[in-house]
């Protein structure tokens, strides 16, 4: 939907202003989530979906979680995303044990919005097309803002997830930096909660090409490949110059008295200009 | 020798130290992480040992587990320069590396206005006007536009009436008047910029049907709408109870009014001998016809005479004599060449 679709134009700057907010941008917003609490009934599960769809377009949030409960699929999470306002795709993960923050008692959980360290264990993430899907699904839900910079003593967050046994094991502790003698710290980690063991259910992947489409990157954004510059294995850095045919015969050579214009050319120049000064007298 | 051997045990110790103080950071992996700092990321290809995870707590196994991931994936970061700001130290991250979809697809270039690739043609280019104008009759800088502008029109209190215009109207609705219209006028263009993006199909700016038109207008119409082929109409085929257009195809055509007096002289001298001359004139064509058809009815009549004897082969051959002296004659399906035809 770009300005010139729209055919009805904002009457105020502000609209304009929102709706520019909300138009493809090169470098995009950072993803908001939005979740949502299912009804027992399945017709709600069923609607939900249209629901989700509605609203990411009126909150502009593209990650959804939708939690749900009944008999078939007890303690029912739904993990998605959206693309162009449409569902890319969701993930179902049943809870089997839950451990909330509340029930581990910990003197100091860490602040709101640290933006935590992610760390996925396990082969299944990397060989199983469905569990590297949620992998993507998972860091693009909880990696929060991309920054530039971030404090060291900031890092007091982290995100374990391990793919074992068939199941999800979501785990976040404290992280506690010890002194280790030298500029690294030691890491000593405190489970903070909350903690969950996921199962794969169901799932609904994005084609081939729609997953393809949303990834593509735009031309502005990529890195420019610059000409004539190469590097070796070395890592040492390789210039080709093309320069133009050195005209020889104005090159300056050394300078010798023989080689002098003689006096006579000279003389001739002077005499072509005297009759003009002659006539201007 | 024995200061020598002092540095290097003191080397040698350095070492250890050196060796015991990594170790408490050192992790050893049999696939090394993968890791994509920009987003504090990484991930472990390594798979669990799932023995340990049954014979320990399983707690303990994750926590153990997360602990060297955690320190794998600290070292990394301590690894990134870092800054000085505000007497905190900053690492800076580089650009995240993990692909995530985007969030809406890639913005499109906005298709060109009609003047903007006018412009383009033309070599036109934008020039940036200020802001600010310097109002001459408020005696201050103010907006080029908008609100509180300077040399606002719409808050003229008199306004001269020009000579040439009628004394009774309004100026002031005659601007309004005219605002308006040129508003209206831009949006009309914007709408049209907008068809013309998508390809749609634009009213046209041409001749506008008429309500009834009347039967010569509709035979008009069809004749030209016949002719309008490749081939002028010419293999166009005619409907059955369908009449020959009226009027078309010939054209008067007439001499110049000032050209070539000797031709004109001639053509004058030789229409007088015609008109003054006592002998009959001879039409080459009428007297050719003429001849041909008296031939025509000799051939029938003598075939008439001799059809039983001679049977088919009789007739060919008198057809094809008469059609033989047709054709040598000039032919009585030829068209006629120009200049011999009749006057």
């Amino acid at each position: 939907m770009t300005t010139l679709d729209r055919v009805a134009k904002p009457k105020t700057k502000r609209s304009k202003r929102f709706l520019q907010s909300r138009e493809p941008k090169l470098t995009e917003n950072v993803k908001n989530a939005m979740i949502i609490k299912g009804g027992n009934t399945s017709e709600t599960v069923t609607n939900a979906l249209k629901d989700i769809e509605f609203f990411s377009k009126k909150s502009d949030c593209s990650l959804f979680l939708f939690g749900s409960h009944n008999k078939k699929r007890p303690n029912n999470f739904v993990f998605g995303r959206m693309f162009d306002y449409h569902v890319l795709d969701m993930i179902e993960l049943g809870i089997e044990k839950f451990v909330s923050l509340k029930e581990i008692k910990v003197n100091a959980s860490c602040p709101e919005g640290t933006k935590p360290l992610l760390v996925f264990a396990g082969d299944a993430f990397d060989t199983i097309g469905e569990y590297a899907r949620l992998r993507s699904i998972l860091i693009d839900f909880f990696r929060g803002p991309t920054v530039s910079a971030i404090r060291l003593a900031g890092l007091e967050h982290i995100l374990h997830f391990t793919a074992l046994d068939g199941k999800i094991y979501m785990r976040s502790y404290r992280v506690l930096l010890k002194k280790s003698g030298c500029r690294t710290p030691r890491i000593e980690l405190e489970e903070m909660g909350p903690s969950f063991d996921f199962i794969l259910r169901r799932t609904h992947l994005a084609s081939d090409d729609l997953y393809k489409t949303a990834h593509k990157q735009p031309k502005a954004l990529k890195p420019k490949n610059k000409k004539n510059v190469s590097h070796n294995v070395f890592g040492t850095k390789f210039g080709r110059l093309h320069m133009q045919k050195q005209n020889l015969d104005k090159l300056q050579t050394r300078k010798m008295k023989g080689l002098r214009k003689r006096g006579g050319d000279v003389m001739q120049g002077e005499d072509a200009v005297s009759p003009k000064k002659s006539r201007d007298e | 020798m024995a200061p020598s051997s002092s540095i290097e045990e003191v080397l040698a110790k350095a070492e250890r130290d050196e060796a015991e103080k990594l170790q408490s950071i050192r992790v050893e992996k049999e696939l090394e992480l993968e890791f994509d700092v920009g987003n504090l990321l990484a991930l472990d290809k390594n798979a669990p040992d799932l023995r340990d995870f049954r014979a320990q707590k399983k707690e303990d196994f994750l926590r153990s587990l997360a602990r060297d991931n955690a320190q794998l994936l600290i070292n990394e970061i301590w690894k990134v320069p870092t800054d000085r700001l505000d007497g905190v130290v900053v690492a800076k991250l580089p650009d995240p590396v993990t692909r995530l979809p985007r969030e809406k697809p890639v913005p499109k270039p906005k298709p060109p206005t009609k003047w903007e690739e006018f412009a383009k043609l033309k070599g036109i280019q934008k020039r940036k006007k200020t802001n600010l104008v310097w109002d001459d009759v408020h005696k201050e800088w103010r907006r080029r536009w908008g609100y509180k502008r300077a040399k606002d029109d719409t808050k003229d209190w008199v306004i001269e009436v020009p000579e040439t215009s009628d004394p009774n109207e309004d100026q002031f609705a005659k601007r309004i008047q005219a605002k308006k219209e040129r508003v209206a006028k831009n949006e009309l263009n914007r709408l049209r910029n907008i068809a013309r993006a998508h390809k749609l199909q634009l009213p046209g700016a041409g001749l506008a049907p008429t309500g009834q038109p009347s039967r010569s207008e509709l035979a008009k119409a069809e004749q030209v709408a016949k002719l309008s082929t490749a081939s002028v109409g010419r293999f166009q085929e005619r409907l059955p109870k369908e009449k020959a257009p009226k009027n078309t195809g010939k054209r008067r055509k007439f001499q110049p009014n000032i050209g070539d007096f000797s031709t004109e002289k001639q053509k004058q001298l030789d229409l007088l001998k015609i008109m003054d001359g006592k002998k009959p004139r001879l039409d080459v064509t009428k007297a050719v016809n003429k001849q041909m058809r008296e031939e025509d009815m000799e051939n029938a009549s003598r075939q008439r005479k001799g059809a039983g004897k001679k049977g088919r082969k009789g007739h060919f051959t008198g057809k094809g004599k008469g059609k033989g002296a047709g054709a040598a004659a000039g032919g009585k399906n030829r068209k006629p060449r120009k200049g011999l035809g009749k006057r």
